[in-house]
């Protein structure tokens, strides 16, 4: 068995080998440390590769199993996770310079779940500085590239975690959406991504971007593995205030029943607001094709309307620098991190703090600081704050509104393929435009999925998003799973085997 | 709805305590102001009758019990301090004070 | 600080030509086992740093859980101040950077209060009922402590760098906000500090803090504004913070009635700027300006859902609450027959639960308040500590009493007992044991008494027998002296009659 053998099969395939005994967790980490090691000079999805830890945690999962010991389904199976988590002793700095060489004192309620599981964590992935981006080229050190195509851009926030997962690195990484971040590099790289219920999965240990948008989910190669890792993942903690009651259950058994193909009876609907200008011809055609296969399976697909979605980007661009602005002022020089004493003046802390946030902080992350700043200053909260929150209200009725009449909403999960990188650096309200469609579920707090459909034009991947009510995370499974099982029929294989093979010696890209 | 001068970008900063220098608030006043103007349409919408909504779910009540747990050991708690002196946290000094 | 004398009116004469109006906004930390938003302990005097969990330090990814004791004591305040409880509120962030402040804002509820429209009636030492309005009370969290290091005068602005703890950072506090309270005059010192003590009293009672000024567990802020005269609108108001003791309080609106009486009548106007209050020389100093620099930024606190009180939950709690500090006082005097000035008195010492207790362990009323007003407050005022603090319990006042109604010992003996209490000796009965102070009521050693001192004063048993009794105390008095003072008195006197009558 070779280790490339082992770094393609997907989370499921890897489960079932540990469970047989055909490999070994140690084998199974191993080699994805190996494909790390050969590939991540030119993708650069890692931040840091903690292949001690991950190896430790392999060799006692491989001994309990060999005590006989009952082990979690996925004991063994490795996982990267974005570096917006936080990890107890693996340096966490959520692709920010003003926490570089933080070594967090605690870990996250998901990463606690995933050492109870018994996943070996290969590593920290790259991303956006504080999650804000849609490219990964805002980390504080240097972009992550799209394995499709090594000059483009891999998505972001979760660039690292997608491409990491996409170029065989890892079967499974942790991604972070707060608006998009886990659906958009998930369509871009031709993985999956899925963004739970708001509350769904814990928001404890995750370095906040804006605590009423955010949430943790799986970022995998297919549907079902989504759907282990979820429920890995998912469910109550008491740490986390807006965290829900419902324990993560029947997501694997729902995916498992989408992977028969067949829809009978599923209402789809198609959000004609998310459908039209602006999306690229080669995504529009793959989306149609996609509605073609629904029907074929045999859901009833019809159009709805959110009228109110339309004013989703400018409420998400009032309350995510909102948010950010407050939850990025510990980021101040005092109690961890960097700390940055001014070039001249008298040292004092609040000098110290603006010089520490000065150089510590990217272009982006002072943008959305100084842009949340202003739309809560005094005079401005009414018309800003104030009004996105409105405009969150009337979104929410639209969904609730559609949801009526169908049991999952659907469209296109990002206008455009992966761009060049730099190509949109310069241009904040262009880079905005990226989250247009994965933007209103984290508004109204109701989950979404990105499958993989199908390659552009261009020849590069395109996303397939579902949005199902709040709660009814089980829909995304089922259709996702159903659609990806359909595609893959008509494909003949993954859409990932399309993707070019990275050189993996004496590789110069 | 409204523009953003250079100097309205200057409070701003002093007000979220970031050092920016005079490049940067240059091209931060015309890139505020661009998205500002862009963002600026919620108020068509958000009309008096219309709730805001703080919280995507409607969970109320959320209440911990009163009972001690674990704490940080002082040693990983400062571990992470860029200064630190006798069991506390070591920063420069406080000049406004509260 | 600028070593120029301000310039002060005459109290008396301020407020004969100003109408003084006061605010004040009182800061409890809640008793509770843990702090606001997470486990850690909130124990007194620990070692810096060793409460503190992610979230009490503010680290990144730490949430906040809210303590459900606290929101409960949060009510429990608000209906003991006669306030509506709100059927739904939120927190908010109150952003702003402070080092003391991990997260660089404060979790705190701003316009949306969990108590409001309140009242509380404040007796002044004279008897003198005002009712103060309460605006507001309301949950938030405390900051972490600094100590300045360094520089020259240890104050602030001469430091160099400063330590922080966090242990306090997230204690639970209530702040109970008044309405300006008016038509007090002259009197707004003393409505300001009695309105603090009513506060302490009802915290104690309601079991909501321990309520200890000097830990700081209850602080105040003290807003001053004056007027010209008592329909004129409210004058420009400074506020000077922390002042934390009862005495302080009243002091610091003395000092600021003085102090903004002498900038009108200068023809100046009043800075709306916070003050410090300095304990040791008694006078406020010019802080911070309230200026439009003071954006806080508030927005409702996106990691903590709205508490949401039921009707149920709320009655349920009043059920509960403990009769009042001033309808029990009212009570427990009528119980024990006290005057008016008398109870004043005792509830001023602050012996009112002291005495309870020495009635309860069986003492008279009257007689529980002459040891406690008596012989223990000049113990108390001897060791300057407050009544409570005295090293004897009200249980053993009660057995010390006693033993003088039982005739075991006089008033003089008792004295001596406990003298010998306070002085650690023990308890009332050891102190009699180990002291040997015991009334001598054992009529044969008495008699030797008698017998010695007739025999050593001839002249004097021939004027009784001649029918004059005057000398009698003569012979008494010796008797006493040979008994070291614990013979009775009365039973000596019969004695001598006897035998000079037999002889």
């Amino acid at each position: 068995m070779s280790g490339t053998d082992l770094t393609r099969r997907t989370a499921d395939e890897l489960a079932s080998a540990l469970r047989s005994g055909e490999v070994s967790s140690v084998e199974v980490t191993q080699a994805h440390l190996d494909r790390i090691g050969a590939v991540d000079d030119a993708v650069h999805a890692f931040l840091h590769v903690s292949a001690e830890e991950a190896l430790r945690t392999a060799r006692e999962v491989d001994a309990r199993r060999a005590a006989g010991e009952a082990v979690h389904e996925l004991a063994g199976v490795p996982i990267a996770v974005k570096d917006v988590v936080v990890t107890k002793g693996l340096p966490t700095t959520a692709g920010s310079r003003i926490l570089e060489g933080w070594v967090p004192p605690y870990d996250a309620t998901l990463v606690e779940r995933l050492h109870a599981a018994g996943m070996p964590i290969l590593g920290k992935t790259n991303m956006d500085e504080f999650a804000m981006g849609s490219s990964t080229e805002h980390s504080g050190y240097g972009p992550t590239r799209n394995p499709w195509d090594l000059d483009r851009i891999p998505g972001g926030s979760g660039g690292g975690s997608a491409a990491a997962v996409a170029a065989y690195e890892a079967p499974l990484a942790i991604g972070t959406d707060t608006g998009g971040s886990i659906r958009q590099p998930g369509a871009v790289t031709g993985t999956v991504g899925v963004k739970p219920t708001y509350g769904g999965v814990s928001r404890y240990g995750l370095i906040a971007l804006a605590s009423s948008l955010d949430q943790a989910g799986p970022v995998t190669r297919t549907v079902l593995d989504s759907a282990l890792l979820h429920e890995v993942i998912g469910g109550h903690d008491p740490r986390d205030a807006t965290s829900l009651s419902d324990p993560a259950t029947g997501l694997v058994a729902a995916a498992r029943e989408g992977m028969t193909g067949d829809l009978s009876g599923v209402r789809v609907g198609v959000v004609d607001e998310l459908d039209g200008e602006g999306y690229q011809p080669g995504v529009r055609a793959r989306f149609e094709e996609s509605l073609e296969l629904l029907r074929g399976a045999g859901a009833e697909v019809v159009r709805v309307s959110c009228p109110h979605v339309v004013y989703a980007l400018a409420a998400y661009y009032l309350i995510l620098p909102s948010e950010a602005s407050s939850n990025l002022a510990k980021f101040d020089g005092m109690r961890f991190g960097l700390r940055v004493e001014p070039d001249e003046g008298p040292v004092t802390a609040e000098r110290v703090m603006a010089a520490t946030r000065g150089a510590g902080f990217g272009a982006e992350v002072k943008r959305r600081i100084i842009l949340g700043t202003y739309a809560l200053s005094a005079g401005y909260y009414d018309a800003y704050y104030g009004s996105a929150q409105k405009v969150r209200t009337l979104i929410q009725r639209d969904f609730t509104a559609a949801f009526d009449q169908v049991d999952v909403l659907v469209s296109p999960t990002a206008p455009t393929t992966a761009f060049r990188l730099g190509e949109k650096l310069d241009d904040p309200l262009a880079m905005y435009l990226n989250d247009v469609a994965t933007i209103p579920a984290n508004l109204a707090g109701i989950p979404g999925i990105s499958v993989p459909n199908g390659l552009s034009d261009d020849g590069l991947p395109v996303g397939f998003q579902v949005l199902a009510p709040a709660r009814a995370d089980a829909r995304l499974y089922r259709v996702g799973a159903a659609l990806e099982a359909l595609l893959e029929g008509t494909w003949g294989s993954p859409l990932l085997a399309r993707a070019p093979e990275l050189v993996t010696e004496g590789s110069d890209r | 709805m409204s523009t953003i001068s250079r100097e309205e970008v200057a409070r701003l900063a002093g007000l979220a305590r970031i050092d920016l220098t005079e490049t940067e608030l240059d091209r931060l006043a015309g890139e505020l102001d661009v998205i500002v103007d862009s963002v600026a349409k919620v108020s068509e919408i958000a009309t008096a009758d219309v709730p805001a909504t703080s919280h995507p779910l409607p969970l109320t009540n959320v209440f911990r019990e009163d009972v001690t747990g674990e704490v940080l050991p002082v040693a990983d708690a400062l571990a992470g301090a860029p200064a630190a002196e006798d069991g506390r946290f070591a920063v420069p000094q406080i000049l406004e004070e509260d | 600080m600028s070593t120029m004398t301000t310039p002060l009116v005459d109290y008396d004469e301020a407020v004969a030509r100003f109408d003084p109006v006061i605010g004040i906004e009182v800061h409890v930390e809640l008793g509770t086992a843990t702090k606001m938003f997470d486990a850690a302990p909130t124990g007194f005097g620990a070692d810096p740093n060793t409460q503190v969990t992610p979230v009490s330090l503010g680290l990144p990814g730490a949430l906040p859980a809210l303590n459900g004791r606290a929101v409960e004591y949060a009510i429990r305040i608000g209906l003991a101040l006669n306030c509506e409880i709100a059927p739904l509120c939120r927190f908010a962030r109150k952003n702003y950077f402070y080092p003391d402040v991990p997260k660089n804002f404060q979790t705190s509820q701003y316009d949306e209060p969990i108590a409001f429209d309140g009242w509380v009636d404040v007796e002044l030492e004279d008897g003198e009922v005002v009712r103060v309005e309460i605006e507001r009370a309301h949950m938030e969290e405390d900051a972490g402590k600094n100590t300045h290091v360094g520089g020259s005068t240890g104050r602030i602005h001469g430091a160099e760098y400063s330590l922080v703890d966090y242990n306090r950072a997230g204690i639970p506090l209530v702040e109970i906000v008044t309405r300006p309270i008016t038509g007090v005059g002259a009197r707004a010192p003393e409505v300001a500090r009695a309105y603090v003590q009513t506060l302490r009293d009802l915290f104690r009672a309601l079991d909501v803090s321990e309520a200890r000024m000097e830990r700081g567990n209850v602080r105040a802020d003290v807003n001053v504004s004056l007027r010209a005269t008592p329909d004129a609108p409210l004058g420009t108001r400074t506020e000077t913070k922390n002042v934390n003791s009862f005495r302080s309080v009243e002091r610091a609106v003395r000092y600021e009635v003085s102090r903004q009486a002498a900038v009108l009548d200068d023809g100046r106007s009043v800075v709306q700027e916070t003050r410090h209050w300095h304990e040791d020389t008694g006078v406020t100093t010019a802080g911070r300006v309230k200026s439009d620099a003071e954006d806080y930024r508030y927005f409702p606190e996106p990691d903590l859902v709205p508490v949401a009180p039921s009707r149920e939950w709320v009655e349920e709690i009043r059920a509960t609450l403990p009769e009042m500090p001033a309808a029990r006082r009212r009570r427990l005097q009528g119980e024990w027959g006290y005057a008016d000035a008398e109870m004043r008195d005792v509830v001023n010492a602050g012996a009112v639960e002291l005495i309870e207790a020495t009635i309860a362990a069986g003492a008279a009323p009257a007689a529980a308040r002459k040891w406690w007003m008596g012989e223990l407050a000049r113990a108390a005022k001897d060791r300057a500590v407050e009544l409570a603090e005295l090293p004897v319990t009200p249980s053993q006042i009660a057995g010390l009493q006693a033993l003088v109604d039982s005739g075991r010992v006089n008033d003089k003996l008792a004295r001596q007992v406990l003298a010998g209490v306070l002085a650690g000796e023990g308890t009332p009965e050891e102190v009699v044991t180990a002291r040997g102070l015991e009334v001598v009521s054992d009529d044969g050693a008495l008699l030797a008494a008698v017998d010695e001192a007739l025999a050593a004063q001839p002249d004097v048993v021939a004027k009784i027998r001649g029918g004059n009794l005057g000398p009698v105390g003569a012979i008494i008095g010796a008797v006493m002296k040979a008994t070291r003072g614990q013979a009775d008195a009365g039973r000596v006197r019969e004695l001598v009659l006897e035998r000079v009558q037999d002889a």
